[in-house]
Parts: structure tokens; C-alpha cells; sequence
């Protein structure tokens, strides 16, 4: 009459095969394509006129965001679908630092990682580049990104997502993007990322008392193509510890592991459909 | 067994339908408003909650409460249980009407809903990186074979009608699906198992975002136990329920060895988050006794509880603790759901989330539409086993 505890294991194992997660390897450092170009931003340097928020507002074509400015000027306080990018203040009483905000342009992108259709790219230059006629707006994209980056477009009806693609336009044109065209203490630079790589090392090592001896984003998070050295410690600006491994690692190594090839689902069906077809000549058991 | 697989008839137009009606009306109404205004006026969702209710509860919790169908065909099918064949059919209905229900929750929550066609047929662009592609054309077709599975009880029903045509038609296909159905219904069992446990991989892109109670690989895992033990839940649950309203007797014995299943299901997924949560040396974080750890011992409450209320034989003889045990282990899973969609998704401090009203009442809603299905089909066509309460006296 009862379903014996045997059984019962059987129809979670039966269940759990497909779902077994595989031991994580430890994933190889990902290296970052040939063309990267990036920005180097460096705190010491900021002084927080956001010049480059006003500026890659006109050069993206975005509505000004003037909540906070009783109407108005852009002031955004955050990154959000009318603002790409933004200058923050840290202040702890004795310290302070300003910090610019916008994608990362990362090595191993969560966003291009979870986009159904690749909506979310990895492009030329390696820039992350967004493609509205693939996005079904999911949202996918915001659950993953660390950084919390792409932005969607609540108050429209018909929404896409929104985040810097360091002006590809603009590069296309010859020309760099708009926020370290127009700063004026360059402390956001234009660059590949090895340059930028390169002169990022030369200060931290030029002025070893100023900087945290780090840039973030050399390793952090599999390594990004923006990159920032700062005077204050990352975290207090912000910046997650991510460690070295990019966040979809995990998930991306159990993932595959189950269905590499397509033969776990493949074996499993044929399984089922075996067990059956043998149940069914087999009647049912007394 | 003397019962007889039949639809329940009578009126149609009742009082609780009329209420439902009125509860699927006002949602439909705010549907309407949500796709003219966009997602900001009628849901609290943010840039950083981007996912809420409408998938925490309608898609995610949603379909594991949907997995009656894929529990009791594992049992029937596999397990080669042949007597509890009366309970798929209303196992397989409430699946199909759960998935259906997601399925209107995805287009409703999708931004760009316009472009959905394209992520089944797109091939060529499909992003194998992706959970959520798989998590999609899996629940996409799962939710059509059940509808393949369920579908002799339709054409049963229709070989039955005076319109000629129709008639014809169900008695030709009929046979035809019949004679697939094995095939379907293994393509039933693969497919739940594939996106129930992906649907726990899902999360795990938010990396450190996750809050690590409930940030493990083994996430999948816990996700596809939980979801089998609530499939049988919501059996049970579903058939007591059943059996006081349409004043049916419900196979006691059955349902006590679908509540015994649930014993080791809920047990070994305890003990998997347990050992775990040891394992990664977060045994002090589960008793640190903030917001986090309280939600967690919460989960493991119910689960316990749950597991309490069917551990004696002479317990699982008594219909109203099944009753509570099932409604007690359906609460526990979709909790766990919660937590690790909601509440374990930390986007930062200055971030909140809590459900808007339209949001809730566009959920009401779809239930209410899902429920009125249900009372319609059951009506109409042969789903349930009947045994009239009078009849089963004279035994």
C-alpha cells in the first residue's frame, strides 16, 4: 500500500541525476580581447564638476534626469535610464573622494552571460554593447550585473535597457567618448587597456603613499576594461569584493557540466521513455 | 476501486464563480493599464528589485506548486504505481493551468514582450551561456505537453458532443495522441526536472548579491527535491479539497502514501541545506538571529513541521492533518522561493521592495483565472474520480 522509503529515494534520484552539481573547476583566468579599450579613473585627480555627466547625457541623447534638481538641471543621483553615468561623493568625516559610475565593461560580462538572445554583447573594441531588437526587457541582466549597471525603463511603455557603451558611436567616429573628452583634470582617460593598465601601474608606483596599491578591475570580477585607482579603499567607494573569479563562473560551470553536449537530457529521456515502455509490458506489479 | 473517472457536472454560473469572475475582471482591467502605461506605474519593481512578485511568486513558486502533474507521473510512470492512476488527470490539470499561469506572468513582466516570439525561434541567436534561455524553452514546451497529456480527457469529452464534426475530429486524434503519449509524457518528466532545478541555478549569477544562507551549487538540487515534495503537497491538498466541495470520498490510503513520499523528499532536502550550510561554514550565520537567519530558520521550521505531521503511520491515516502537513509543506517551499528570489537578493542598502497593490490584485487575478478554469474543466469534462459520498457508505 505505501510508497516504501526505497522507492521514494528512487523518485529523487531519478529527479537528481540531471541535476547533480558538478564540482567547480578552477576557471582560467580570462583574457581580455586583443582591440580593449577601456577608461582609467583615477580619484586623486576628480574634482567632481561633472562635466562628464553633462556631457554624455547630449552625446547619448538622453533625457535629463532633474528629480532632485526641482526641475531644473540633470542631477542623477544614481545610474538610471537617463543617466549613464554619474559622480558620487564619499566623504567619512576625514577622508573624501569622489567616484564616477558606469559599465565596467567587464571580461566575463554577467549581463551578456544571462541575455537570452544576446541582446547584451560583447562587441569590437570589447566593449558590452546593447542590441534592443533581441531584448525581451527580462531584467535578467540587472539580477546579474555586480555593479548593478544596466538600467531599465520603467516609465515607458514600450522600455529598453539602458547603459554606457563607452560612445562606440562616437569611436566610429574617430573620436573618444565624451566624458574623457570633456574632463578637465583627465581624471577619467581614454585608452587600450593594456595603455591604461600600463600608466595606472606607473602612478601607484610613481606615488605609493597617495594610492591603495591596487586597481580595481585589473583582476577583480575576471577583470574588467574600466579601471580605477584610488587614494581611498575600494570598498568605501563602493566597488564589491568580488574576488578574481567572474560572478556567472558558478553557475556557468554547473550548468555546463549537466548539459554538456545536450547528453545528460538526451540519456535521461531515452532513460524515461526505456523504463516505461518496460513498465508497460510489464503490467502492473502485484 | 468502484469509482468513476466522470465530469462533475451541474450549474455552471455559481456564486463563487461569480466572485472569481469579478477578481479576474479587476485584474484584466489593471493588465490593460499596465501594458498602456509601461511597469513603473503599476508595479514597486526598481532597477534594484528588477524581478518581484510576478516572477518570485507566479513563475517561480508558481510552477513548483504546478509540479503535481510531474510528481505523480514519476510515481505512476516510473515507479510503475499503476493505482494511483486516478490522480493524474487533476495532477496533470492543475500543472497545465499552474504553467499556464506563469506562462501569462512572463509576458505580463517582460518589458519588451512585442519581441517573446523570437526567443523560441531565433535559434540561431540562442545565448548557451544563458539559464534563463534554457529555464524559458523548457517551461514554454513543458507547458504545451501537458496540455498534450491532459488532452485525451478533453477529446473524450468531445467524442461525445452532438456536433458531428467535432466529434469526428476527437475520435481521430485521440488515438493518434494515445498511442505518442508515452513519448509525451517521459518528454513531461524530462522537462520539469531540467528547468525546476535550473530555475535554483538561476539565481546563482547574482553572485556575492546573494546572500550566502542561501548562495550554494547545490541550489538546483535543493530546488528539484523541494519542487517534487510540493507537486504531492499540492496533490493531496488539491483532492481533500476537492472531495469537501464536490462531496466526493478521497482514496485515504493513497493520499497517506503520497504524504509518506514527502517524509523522505522533505528530510533529504533538509539535511542537503544542512550539511551544506556546514560545509561552507555558514552554520553561524543560519543562528545569528538578524533578518536573514530568522527568515531561514523560518523555511526550516515549516519543513520540519511539515515533516513532524507525517512521520506516524496512525498520522497519516487522519485526512485533516494531511490536509494541514500538505498546506504546511506547499507554504515551506514557496518560502524558500521567496527568500532566495526576494529576500536573499541583496542590491544594495538604499534598494526596497514590497509588492504594490496592482500588483498583487493583477495576481489575484490570474489565480482567480486559473480557478475558474479548473471549477469549468472539472465540470465539463472527465478529470476527477468520483465515488458519491452516499454510494460509498453502503461498502
Amino acid at each position: 500500500m505505501a510508497i516504501s522509503r526505497r522507492t521514494a529515494l528512487r523518485v529523487a534520484l531519478a529527479g537528481a541525476a540531471a541535476a547533480l552539481a558538478a564540482p567547480v573547476k578552477a576557471a582560467a583566468p580570462i583574457a581580455a580581447p586583443a582591440d580593449a579599450v577601456g577608461l582609467l579613473y583615477d580619484t586623486t585627480k576628480c574634482i567632481g564638476c561633472k562635466a562628464c555627466v553633462a556631457a554624455c547625457r547630449v552625446a547619448n541623447g538622453l533625457e535629463p534626469d532633474t528629480t532632485w534638481s526641482e526641475g531644473r538641471y540633470h542631477a542623477p543621483l544614481d545610474l538610471s535610464a537617463r543617466a549613464k553615468t554619474v559622480v558620487k561623493l564619499y566623504d567619512d568625516g576625514s577622508k573624501s573622494s569622489f567616484v564616477k559610475a558606469q559599465c565596467m565593461h567587464c571580461l566575463d560580462p554577467a549581463c551578456a552571460n544571462a541575455c537570452m538572445l544576446g541582446a547584451f554583447k560583447k562587441r569590437e573594441f570589447g566593449i558590452v554593447t546593447y542590441d534592443p531588437e533581441y531584448c525581451i526587457g527580462c531584467r535578467y541582466c540587472e539580477v546579474a550585473c555586480p555593479y548593478g549597471v544596466p538600467k531599465f525603463e520603467w516609465s515607458k511603455a514600450a522600455p529598453k535597457m539602458v547603459k554606457c557603451e563607452l560612445c562606440n558611436h562616437r569611436l566610429a567616429e574617430g573620436k573618444q567618448p565624451a566624458c574623457t573628452e570633456v574632463c578637465p583634470r583627465q581624471a577619467v582617460i581614454f585608452g587600450t587597456r593594456e595603455d591604461l593598465l600600463r600608466e595606472a601601474h606607473r602612478r601607484l608606483a610613481e606615488q605609493p603613499g597617495t594610492y591603495v596599491q591596487k586597481i580595481y578591475g585589473e583582476h577583480d570580477g575576471g577583470g574588467t576594461q574600466c579601471l580605477y585607482i584610488s587614494h581611498v579603499p575600494f570598498d568605501a567607494i563602493g566597488f564589491p569584493a568580488l574576488g578574481e573569479e567572474s560572478t556567472p563562473t558558478l553557475q556557468r560551470t554547473i550548468q555546463h557540466s549537466i548539459y554538456k553536449g545536450f547528453a545528460a537530457p538526451v540519456a535521461l529521456y531515452g532513460l524515461l521513455g526505456a523504463v516505461m515502455l518496460r513498465n508497460r509490458r510489464k503490467g502492473e506489479p502485484a | 476501486m468502484s469509482g468513476h473517472v466522470r465530469p462533475i457536472g451541474g450549474a455552471l454560473v455559481t456564486k463563487p464563480l461569480k466572485i472569481l469572475l469579478a477578481l479576474f475582471g479587476a485584474g484584466a482591467v489593471l493588465i490593460l493599464y499596465r501594458f498602456a502605461t509601461g511597469l513603473g506605474r503599476v508595479t514597486a519593481m526598481n532597477d534594484g528589485y528588477p524581478w518581484g512578485l510576478w516572477i518570485a511568486f507566479d513563475v517561480v513558486t508558481g510552477t513548483a506548486l504546478a509540479c503535481g502533474g510531474y510528481a505523480v507521473a514519476l510515481l505512476v510512470y516510473v515507479m510503475n504505481k499503476g493505482k494511483y492512476h486516478p490522480l493524474v488527470r487533476p495532477a496533470v490539470l492543475t500543472s497545465a493551468l499552474g504553467y499556464t499561469l506563469a506562462g501569462f506572468g512572463v509576458a505580463l513582466d517582460i518589458g519588451r514582450w512585442w519581441n517573446i516570439w523570437r526567443v523560441p525561434l531565433f535559434f540561431w541567436r540562442w545565448n548557451f551561456d544563458s539559464v534563463l534561455l534554457e529555464v524559458a524553452l523548457c517551461i514554454t514546451s513543458y507547458m504545451f505537453v501537458l496540455w498534450i497529456e491532459l488532452s485525451p480527457a478533453l477529446l473524450e469529452r468531445a467524442e461525445q458532443t452532438s456536433v458531428p464534426w467535432l466529434k469526428r475530429a476527437a475520435a481521430r486524434t485521440r488515438p493518434v495522441v494515445e498511442k505518442a503519449l508515452l513519448w509525451i509524457i517521459a518528454l513531461g518528466i524530462l522537462l520539469p526536472t531540467m528547468h525546476q532545478s535550473s530555475l535554483g541555478a538561476l539565481m546563482l549569477i547574482a553572485g556575492p548579491r546573494l546572500h550566502p544562507l542561501w548562495n550554494t551549487g547545490w541550489l538546483p538540487l535543493l530546488f528539484l527535491m523541494s519542487c517534487i515534495a510540493m507537486g504531492y503537497a499540492a496533490v493531496v491538498f488539491e483532492t481533500v479539497l476537492a472531495s469537501w466541495l464536490f462531496k466526493t470520498v478521497p482514496e485515504r490510503g493513497m493520499l497517506a502514501s503520497l504524504s509518506q513520499a514527502m517524509v523522505p523528499l522533505g528530510t533529504g532536502y533538509v539535511l542537503l541545506r544542512l550539511i551544506d550550510l556546514a560545509g561552507r561554514g555558514q552554520l553561524p550565520a543560519l543562528f545569528a538571529f538578524d533578518f536573514y537567519s530568522v527568515m531561514a530558520l523560518l523555511e526550516f521550521a515549516l519543513f520540519m513541521l511539515a515533516i513532524g505531521l507525517l512521520l506516524r503511520d496512525a498520522d497519516r491515516q487522519r485526512l485533516g492533518n494531511m490536509f494541514r502537513a500538505a498546506m504546511v509543506f506547499m507554504l515551506a517551499g514557496s518560502l524558500y522561493r521567496f527568500d532566495t528570489y526576494l529576500v536573499a537578493f541583496r542590491p544594495g542598502a538604499h534598494w526596497s521592495y514590497f509588492p504594490s497593490v496592482t500588483e498583487i490584485f493583477i495576481t489575484v487575478g490570474l489565480i482567480a483565472g486559473e480557478l475558474i478554469a479548473y471549477i469549468l474543466i472539472v465540470k465539463l469534462f472527465p478529470i476527477l474520480t468520483l465515488e458519491k459520498r452516499d454510494a460509498a457508505y453502503h461498502h
